[in-house]
């Protein structure tokens, strides 16, 4: 008889749940008449979501002690379980914002996809070893392949598409053969042995650590690998925009770091120097770009490729307050991004235009809701008091002085004072902008369009802005008994 | 808990405001009733403090963000005390003046308008390094956009300047916060040691000094009081500006007694150099805020040479003058907002004569020049008197330079008094503008009044502004 392995199902459920979301999805496609398709299809995803959140959640109550699974190949530990709550709560926000989106047909497809890109990243960021971190980054990447390009009759997604085929492919290449090179420098896939292998400082690896690192790199949008960010996030659909950058963001970081400090402690004084180049180019690279943009998702883009360097400044720490600095941050930054991508697609569908900076003129005048919600999330995204963006910094800034990387604290602290100059500038587009300027931008008159469902999504990313500076501690508790399942 | 409610009323009353569908008036004068209520809740909290003893009184710590030592900790010594309620008091005279003058967009101006208040009185009440800087930089929130949205026909370019220095500076603070708490263990006031790190004491100043402003860091003020609207002028040259001086009391001063004591005599010296070129440009100003708010640069040196004379007298002065300058400036710039509602401009050329026929202008307005210019027996002079007496003991040159400050300041009032009320009337100046209306007298008087009171009767401030009225020594074991 063949014996068989145990399954942890637990541990996997959160992935099975948004994969059968995803499955139900895509049957609807075939199946459900055309006029409940959509509907079906995105209670299905939303519930897949949802379910996913609160099945992690009982993960992470239930795992004080990191274990491996499958042999070796999954890791069930707090660190995966917080990350998976994390990415199921963006996945449910950017379903409720994708309900009005326009979209000829395929609405059942679009959700069973982000599902399925849902369930990759979930399955991503409990890998245990460079098989199953390849295998859950091809997944949600394929899925994100296609969700860029969905809308077919835009020929900005379309070419959105295919650059980050051929970028991300590249990418994956490479973290694909560095994950090669490891192997062969240690023999072992899983990050527990190559840590134990004893191989550091063995060229091979090094060079294999290299590479999956410029493969992680890609993934969160970090600088010089982030050329791709900016065409894509502009080009896809605003709504995928949002859970590209808050989801793809936190599972990539998330992986980074756990790769480094599991499979890779003996060479930290190296990786932890690269990440600083890294982070430190990305500040510089995101922040001066950001200045030159007229069209808002291009300007995010920039932003998020700048909060890649804040985010990777926790991670060069190397410690576990790093560790809790990036779960804490991601929370505040997840709400932020996605918030603010979803009042841009408020925009975009009121004008049915894309969204440049003029066209926000107004806009906080016209749409309170809308316009004080942008405003707290450009002023979370440039660290101000009163939302969780100011103590993401602040902790990520701690962690680098207390590992001795000063340096990093005033390069962010120079980022941010040039971040202010494009965050405000929003600011001033939504409030401050002068009678004939008003004029000029289109005023669509009447009653915006009754879009219920990205109010929520809004008012729930507010929420979080707001109530992770207020509950700072709690918060950051569950970001160190995630930290703590890390061999620091 | 009385601190808390200061802090939590006007906050509340802002997010009040916004909500609730109410007229024009009708939302500008909630505003104003808060406001009211926030002075209310300061007078309960002056008589409840005891003045003699020492430390901080009603206070209220709680963890707030116990893995780095951060916490929510607020209190009052005598001081702050002292220059939370001028801050109230301006606010109100503030508020009372937008609802006055009608502002546009009336809930969102006034949500924002208590929104500050909350902020500058958290800023005032802070014990903890960390809340400190969340108080120092929400007030630049509503700042930027009742600058940018309500200011005159330069004010983006106004409200840019502006919020580019202060984030400068407050950048640099955050550094500074960081390295602070990191190698203290705590953000907390109480609980933290004093450190000797020059680094991170500049750190501290630089914020002081772009938001104080001091020379040579005041780039920011002159397009930013001359284009926000009269009564944010107002707040921003009288109170916060004082937070500043709180900061330089409460953090750069008892937390870094080296580092203060090494550079004290660069930061006198460019004190010095801001109170007499101040003065000067005030002399020099083609209108009337240019006057108020360059005499605003020389007082905030005056004030600063106080403080760094570290001396008994010295600190007892600044947080008087303080006090005065806050409740002086305010009132000017809102006499001012009214001349310049009936002439249309504040260009010196286009006014005079405004005397004639004008009995309570003239009468107000000369009476708050008096004591803008330190006549003696008005509370600034006392102040005043103070600081020259304490920076005395730091070398008789800076005690010159108070000395040449003081004649500038009678100078520049009185060039600002009489262009407005004497010579023959300008071109601006129409025969059927109003004297001053009791309702705008209702806003001013309050003012003049305290400033009055404290003339009678200095030494309630000065003598019970720090523990034991022992100053130096307070800086040194109670705050350090």
């Amino acid at each position: 008889m063949i014996p068989t392995p145990k399954v942890d199902w637990l541990a996997l459920s959160p992935t099975l749940a948004l994969l059968g979301a995803s499955g139900v999805a895509l049957l609807a496609a075939v199946l459900v008449p055309e006029w409940m398709r959509k509907a079906v299809a995105a209670g299905t995803a939303l519930a897949g979501f949802v379910l996913a959140a609160l099945l992690a959640g009982v993960v992470f109550d239930r795992s004080p002690d990191s274990q491996a699974l499958l042999s070796e190949s999954m890791t069930r530990d707090r660190l995966a379980a917080l990350a998976q709550v994390i990415l199921a709560l963006v996945g449910a926000a950017v379903v409720l914002l994708s309900w009005e989106e326009r979209r000829r047909g395929s609405h059942a497809e679009y959700y069973a996809l982000l599902a399925a890109a849902g369930a990759g990243m979930v399955f991503f960021v409990g890998a245990g070893n460079l098989m199953t971190l390849f295998l859950g980054l091809e997944w949600f990447s394929l899925s994100l392949y296609v969700l860029v390009a969905i809308d077919t009759e835009r020929a900005d997604s379309l070419e959105a598409g295919l650059k980050y085929v051929i970028v991300g492919g590249f990418g994956s290449a490479v973290l694909l053969f560095g994950s090669a090179l490891v192997y062969g420098a240690t023999g072992a896939l899983g990050f527990a042995q190559i840590a134990a292998a004893g191989a550091e400082g063995d060229a091979l690896l090094l060079a294999g650590l290299a590479m999956i690192l410029a493969g992680l790199a890609f993934k969160v949008s970090a600088a010089p690998f982030h050329m791709w960010t900016p065409d894509v996030y502009q080009g896809a659909p605003t709504s995928l925009t949002a859970f590209m950058s808050a989801a793809t963001k936190t599972a990539a970081m998330v992986v980074t770091l756990r790769v480094l400090v599991t499979a890779f402690p003996a060479d930290s004084d190296l990786w932890t120097v690269a990440l600083g180049v890294l982070a430190a180019a990305s500040l510089a690279w995101g922040n001066l770009g950001a200045l030159a943009q007229r069209d808002v998702k291009r300007l995010l883009a920039y932003s998020s490729i700048s909060h890649a360097g804040f985010l990777l400044i926790a991670v060069a720490a190397a410690s576990e307050r790093g560790g809790e600095a990036l779960l804490y941050y991601l929370v505040p930054y997840s709400a932020m991004s996605v918030g603010a991508f979803a009042v841009v697609a408020a925009r975009e569908r009121e004008l049915t235009r894309p969204v440049t900076l003029d066209s926000l003129a107004g806009l906080g005048w016209e749409r309170p809701f809308y316009g004080v919600a942008l405003w707290v999330f450009m002023l979370g995204m440039a660290g101000f008091p009163l939302t969780g963006g100011l103590f993401g910094k602040l902790f990520a800034f701690s962690a680098a002085y207390d590992a001795g990387d000063a340096w990093l604290v005033l390069v962010g602290v120079a980022a941010t004072l040039v971040s202010l100059a494009y965050y405000l500038n929003v600011v001033r587009w939504l409030y401050m902008r002068p009678g004939p300027e008003l004029r000029a931008a289109p005023v669509a008159g009447g009653a915006p369009p009754r879009d219920p469902a990205l109010a929520v999504a809004v008012g729930a990313a507010l929420a979080v802005t707001v109530g992770s500076f207020v509950l700072a501690q709690p918060l950051l508790d569950l970001a160190s008994a995630a930290a703590a399942s890390l061999p620091f | 808990m009385l601190t808390t409610a200061l802090i939590v009323l006007p906050v509340a009353g802002a997010l009040l405001v916004a909500a609730l569908p109410l007229t024009r008036v009708g939302s500008a004068g909630l505003a104003f009733l808060v406001a009211l209520l926030e002075v209310g809740l300061w007078v309960v909290a002056a008589a409840r403090f005891d003045f003699d003893a020492g430390g901080l009184q009603l206070g209220t710590t709680r963890e707030w963000v116990e893995s780095l030592g951060i916490s929510y900790a607020v209190g009052f010594y005598g001081f702050s005390l002292w220059l939370a309620g001028a801050a109230v008091i301006v606010f109100a005279a503030a508020i009372g003046y937008a609802l006055w003058a009608g502002r546009d967009r009336p809930r969102a101006y006034h949500a924002l308008m208590l929104f500050l208040t909350g902020a500058v009185v958290a800023t005032f009440a802070a014990q903890d390094v960390l809340l400190f800087y969340v108080a120092f930089e929400a007030m630049l929130i509503p700042l930027y956009v009742l600058v940018g949205v309500w200011g005159g026909e330069r004010r983006l370019a106004a409200t840019l300047t502006f919020v580019v220095y202060t984030m400068a500076g407050s950048l640099l603070m955050l550094a500074a916060v960081v390295a602070f708490g990191v190698t203290q263990g705590t953000f907390s006031l109480a609980g933290s040691g004093t450190s000797d790190n020059t680094w991170i004491f500049l750190g501290f100043a630089v914020a002081f000094a772009i938001k104080a402003p001091l020379f040579p860091f005041h780039g920011w003020l002159p397009l930013a009081y001359r284009q926000a609207p009269v009564e944010v002028a107002a707040v921003l040259s009288a109170i916060v500006s004082k937070t500043a001086i709180y900061g330089f009391l409460r953090i750069a001063l008892p937390k870094f007694p080296e580092p203060a004591d090494e550079l004290s005599v660069a930061i006198l010296l460019l004190a010095g150099a801001g109170l007499v070129y101040g003065s000067l440009l005030a002399f020099r100003a083609p209108d009337l805020r240019g006057i108020v708010a360059y005499s605003s640069l020389a007082q905030m040196g005056l004030i600063t040479l106080g403080v760094f004379a570290v001396d008994d007298l010295g600190l007892d002065g600044a947080v008087l003058q303080s006090v005065n300058h806050a409740l002086v400036s305010a009132s000017l710039f809102l006499l001012v907002g009214m001349v310049e509602r009936r002439c249309g401009t504040g260009d010196l050329a286009a006014l005079g004569g405004m005397a004639r026929g004008r009995p309570v202008l003239a009468t107000v307005l000369l009476v708050a020049g008096m004591i803008a210019l330190a006549v003696p027996g008005s509370t600034t002079f006392a102040g005043e008197f103070l600081i020259m007496a304490g920076v005395y003991g730091q070398g008789w040159g800076y005690a010159a330079i108070v000395a040449v400050g003081i004649v500038l300041a009678a100078m520049y009032t009185l060039r600002l008094i009489s262009a407005v009320l004497h010579v023959r009337p300008g071109p601006a100046v129409r025969e059927e503008a109003l004297d001053l209306r009791p309702g705008e007298l209702a806003l001013v008087l309050p003012l003049v009044v305290c400033l009055l009171g404290l003339s009678a009767w200095p030494a309630l401030v000065s003598q019970s502004s720090f523990p034991g009225d022992d100053p130096v020594r307070a800086l040194a074991e109670e705050l350090g």
